[in-house]
C-alpha cells in the first residue's frame, strides 16, 4: 500500500493549498496606528521598541485574520477541554501558609513585612510627551 | 551503564552492581564533558550528591522507594525547584529561587530520583528551536555523533565542523540534549504546542505528552493554562511509562487535574499482535512542506501496521489548516495574561526606576523580556482589546471546539490511534534556523503537534530511523483522551519493530565504550 500515500500526495492540490508558512501574509495593512500602539503599550506595560516590532504585530494580525474563513455559526466557544467534568472542590480547611518570610525573600525591596512599590496613580507619559521612537 | 534504560539501571542498583553515588558521579562528570552542548542552565551537583547518599542508605537497608530511586533525572528550567534557581531562560527570573517544588518535581524526589540540574529552553518556553533563551542556544548531540559526522565527510561541500551544529528543536531542547547525551535517564519538559515532542524527534528520543488533566501543572510556570502539560523525555517507551506512573494523579493544588482513578502502577503490557487495532492516517497532515524522507517513513510505518494485521485507514481532520492560526491567537492571548504577573514587585528582576509603579513595571518588563516574549504579549493584548475580542479571541475559541470535535469524530468512528509525522524534516543547522524569526518558525514547526494540545489528547513521538544525513526522524502517535496507557502500549510495540539505533558519541564516552558499541535499545534483556 505504498501507493496509498503517493495517491494522497497527488490529490493534494499543489499551489492551491497555502502552506503553513507566513510567506503568503500580506504586508502590514497600516491598521496599527500610533493610537493603537500607545494603547497597547499602556495595557501591556511593554513597549514595542522598534519599527520591526510593529511590523511583526501587523504580520501576526494578518496571520490571525485567516480565521475569518471558518464558519463558526452556532458553535460555542471552548474554554477548556475538561468542560464536561465537574470541578473538584476540597474542603475549606487551612492546610498550609505562614510562609511570609520565604515569600518576602524573593523581592528586591522590602520593608518589614511589606513589598515596597513606587507611588501609583501616576500615568505613563503620553506619546507626544516622551521620546517617540516612531518619529525619530 | 549510562547507556542503559531506566529499568535496567534500577535493577542494577537493586542488585548492588552500582551505587547511586557512583551513578551520580558518572553523570556529573559527563555533564561537565558535554558542557559545550549548553543543555544545562544550573547543575545541582551538591543536591544530587546528597540525594545519592540518601538513596544509597535506602538501598543498603533494603528499603528502596521504587524504580526511580537513585536515578539521575533533569528538569526543564520552567519548573519551580525549591532552593534551586529557576530562570525560564529569561532575564526576568535570573536569580529567582522558588520557595517550593513543582508537584511533578516533588513526586520525582519523593520516589528518590536524583535531580542533576535544570535544563535550557527557549525563553519562557516560547519557540521551536531552544535558541532564544538568555543563556544561549542548545546544541543537538547528534551534531557530534559518528552517524552524522561520517555522512558529512562523504559530502565534499561540508564546511568547518563546529559551525554547522544542529538545533535540538524546542522548546524543551535542553532536556532532550541532556537525555540524548546520556547525562540522565529521563527529563521533564513542558508541552504547549509540541515543545516536548519536537525536540524528542530531533534528538532521537521518546517524547511523551500526557492527556491534559492527568499530570499536575502546579509549579510549572504557565504559558497557556488551557494547553500546558508537563512532558516526559526518555530513551525508550518503557522508561516514559515508569515516569508517568510516578507523576500521574490528581493534585489538590491544580484544579485542572482530573480525579478519576487511574490504573497504577503503569505496567505496559507487551502487545502480542496488533490485529485488533485501527490506525488512522489524517490526510490533511500530508502537506507540501513535508520532507520526502519523513513522508516515506510515515508511509512505511503505516504499511508495517497493515502487514501485521492492523486496520489502517485514512481519516479526515477537516479544520487542520486552521489549527495553527487558532493556536497563535489563543496562545498569545493567554500569554499576555500570564506574563502580567511579572512586574518586579514580589519576585524576579526589578529595574532602578522609582518614579511611579507604571514606569517601574514598564522598564522592568522591557529589561526582563526578550523580543519574542514582548511580541507575543503585544499580539495577545491586541486580540484581547474590546473591539477585537469577539472577532479574534472568541472566534479562536470556537475554532478550537471545531478542531477538538474533529478528533472526537475520528475516534468515535472506531480509530484507536492516529499516526502522523512529528516534524517536517530532521534537525536543521542553527545558522539555517535563525534565518526566519521565532513566530514564523513556530508556525512552521508546530503544525503536526499543536492540534493535539488544543484537544488535550495524549501524544507521543517515537524515533523511527535515521535520515540520509544520519539524523533522527520521529513519528507521532495520538491517542484518545485519558487512554495514555493504550497509546504507550501501541508505541512500545512500534518501537520494538523499528529498532532505532543508539547514538554513537564515542569520543565522549571513555568509561562506557564497550557497553554502548553493540547495544540496540530494544534488544537488551533485563537481568532480574
Amino acid at each position: 500500500m505504498w501507493s496509498r500515500l503517493v495517491w494522497l500526495g497527488l490529490r493534494a492540490p499543489l499551489g492551491v493549498r497555502q502552506g503553513f508558512t507566513s510567506k503568503a501574509d500580506p504586508q502590514g495593512s497600516g491598521r496599527i496606528t500610533a493610537e493603537v500602539i500607545e494603547h497597547l503599550e499602556r495595557l501591556a506595560l511593554v513597549d514595542f521598541g522598534s519599527r520591526e516590532a510593529v511590523a511583526r504585530l501587523e504580520k501576526a494580525i494578518a496571520f490571525a485574520d485567516r480565521l475569518r474563513a471558518v464558519d463558526t455559526d452556532g458553535v460555542e466557544p471552548m474554554e477548556s477541554v475538561l468542560e464536561d467534568r465537574r470541578l473538584y472542590l476540597r474542603s475549606d480547611n487551612v492546610v498550609e501558609g505562614n510562609c511570609a518570610d520565604e515569600l518576602l525573600q524573593n523581592s528586591h525591596r522590602v520593608v518589614e513585612e511589606y513589598f515596597v512599590a513606587p507611588p501609583g496613580n501616576i500615568s505613563l507619559p503620553k506619546l507626544d510627551e516622551k521620546e517617540p521612537f516612531l518619529h525619530s | 551503564m549510562l547507556g542503559r534504560t531506566l529499568r535496567e539501571v534500577s535493577a542494577a542498583l537493586k542488585q548492588g552492581q552500582i551505587t547511586p553515588t557512583e551513578l551520580c558521579q558518572k553523570c556529573l562528570s559527563l555533564i561537565k564533558k558535554t558542557k559545550f552542548l549548553n543543555a544545562y542552565i544550573t547543575v545541582s551537583e551538591e543536591v544530587a550528591l546528597k540525594q545519592a547518599e540518601e538513596s544509597e542508605k535506602r538501598y543498603k537497608n533494603g528499603q528502596s522507594l521504587g524504580d526511580l530511586d537513585g536515578i539521575p533525572i533533569a528538569v526543564k528550567d520552567n519548573f519551580s525547584t525549591s532552593g534551586i534557581e529557576t530562570t525560564c531562560a529569561s532575564n526576568m527570573l535570573k536569580g529567582y529561587i522558588p520557595p517550593y517544588n513543582a508537584t511533578v518535581v516533588q513526586k520525582l524526589l519523593d520516589q528518590g530520583a536524583l535531580l542533576m540540574g535544570k535544563t535550557n529552553l527557549d525563553e519562557f518556553a516560547m519557540g521551536s528551536g531552544s535558541t532564544d533563551g538568555v543563556f544561549g542556544p542548545v546544541k543537538n548531540p547528534w551534531s557530534y555523533s559518528k552517524q552524522y559526522r561520517e555522512k558529512r565527510k562523504q559530502n565534499p561541500h561540508s564546511k568547518n565542523e563546529d559551525s554547522d551544529w544542529l538545533i535540538t528543536g524546542g522548546s524543551s531542547g535542553g532536556s532532550a540534549a541532556a537525555v540524548s547525551a546520556f547525562t540522565c535517564y529521563a527529563a521533564l519538559g513542558s508541552d504547549t504546542g509540541g515543545s516536548t515532542r519536537n525536540p524528542a524527534a530531533h534528538c532521537g528520543l521518546v517524547g511523551f505528552k500526557p492527556s491534559y488533566g492527568l499530570v499536575s501543572r502546579h509549579g510549572l510556570i504557565p504559558l497557556v493554562n488551557s494547553m500546558d502539560v508537563p512532558g516526559i523525555l526518555t530513551r525508550c517507551v518503557d522508561d516514559a511509562a515508569i515516569v508517568l506512573g510516578a507523576l500521574a494523579g490528581p493534585d489538590p493544588r491544580d484544579s485542572t487535574t482530573v480525579h478519576d482513578p487511574i490504573n497504577k502502577p503503569f505496567m505496559l503490557p507487551s502487545l502480542a499482535d496488533v490485529s485488533k487495532l485501527c490506525i488512522g492516517i489524517p490526510k490533511e497532515y500530508l502537506v507540501p512542506e513535508l520532507s520526502s524522507e519523513v513522508q516515506s517513513l510515515w508511509s512505511k510505518a503505516a504499511d508495517l501496521f497493515e502487514s501485521e494485521g492492523a486496520k489502517v485507514i485514512e481519516v479526515s481532520l477537516p479544520h487542520t489548516s486552521y489549527s495553527i492560526v487558532c493556536y497563535h491567537v489563543l496562545c498569545t492571548s493567554e500569554v499576555a495574561s500570564n506574563m502580567a504577573r511579572f512586574d518586579g514587585l514580589q519576585y524576579g528582576h526589578r529595574c532602578d526606576i522609582d518614579v511611579s509603579t507604571e514606569a517601574m513595571y514598564a522598564a522592568t518588563r522591557r529589561e526582563g523580556f526578550n523580543d519574542v516574549v514582548r511580541g507575543r504579549i503585544l499580539s495577545g493584548n491586541y486580540f484581547l482589546l474590546k473591539e477585537n475580542y469577539e472577532n479574534y479571541f472568541v472566534k479562536a475559541q470556537k475554532v478550537r471546539r471545531l478542531i477538538a470535535n474533529d478528533f472526537v469524530n475520528v475516534f468515535n468512528s472506531g480509530v484507536d490511534v492516529l499516526l502522523t509525522p512529528t516534524t517536517l524534516s530532521e534537525a536543521v543547522p542553527y545558522l539555517e534556523f535563525i534565518k526566519e524569526d521565532n513566530r514564523t518558525r513556530s508556525s512552521q514547526d508546530d503544525i503536526f503537534t499543536q492540534a493535539v494540545n488544543m484537544a488535550g489528547l495524549p501524544a507521543v513521538s517515537i524515533p523511527v530511523a535515521l535520515s540520509n544525513q544520519g539524523l533522527p526522524i520521529g513519528l507521532q502517535f495520538i491517542g484518545r483522551a485519558f487512554c495514555d496507557q493504550q497509546l504507550l502500549t501501541v508505541a512500545k510495540w512500534f518501537e520494538k519493530q523499528v529498532e532505532f539505533p543508539v547514538i554513537q558519541l564515542q569520543e565522549l564516552m571513555d568509561d562506557c565504550s564497550a557497553v554502548l558499541e553493540n547495544e540496540k535499545l530494544a534488544s537488551v534483556s533485563l537481568k532480574q
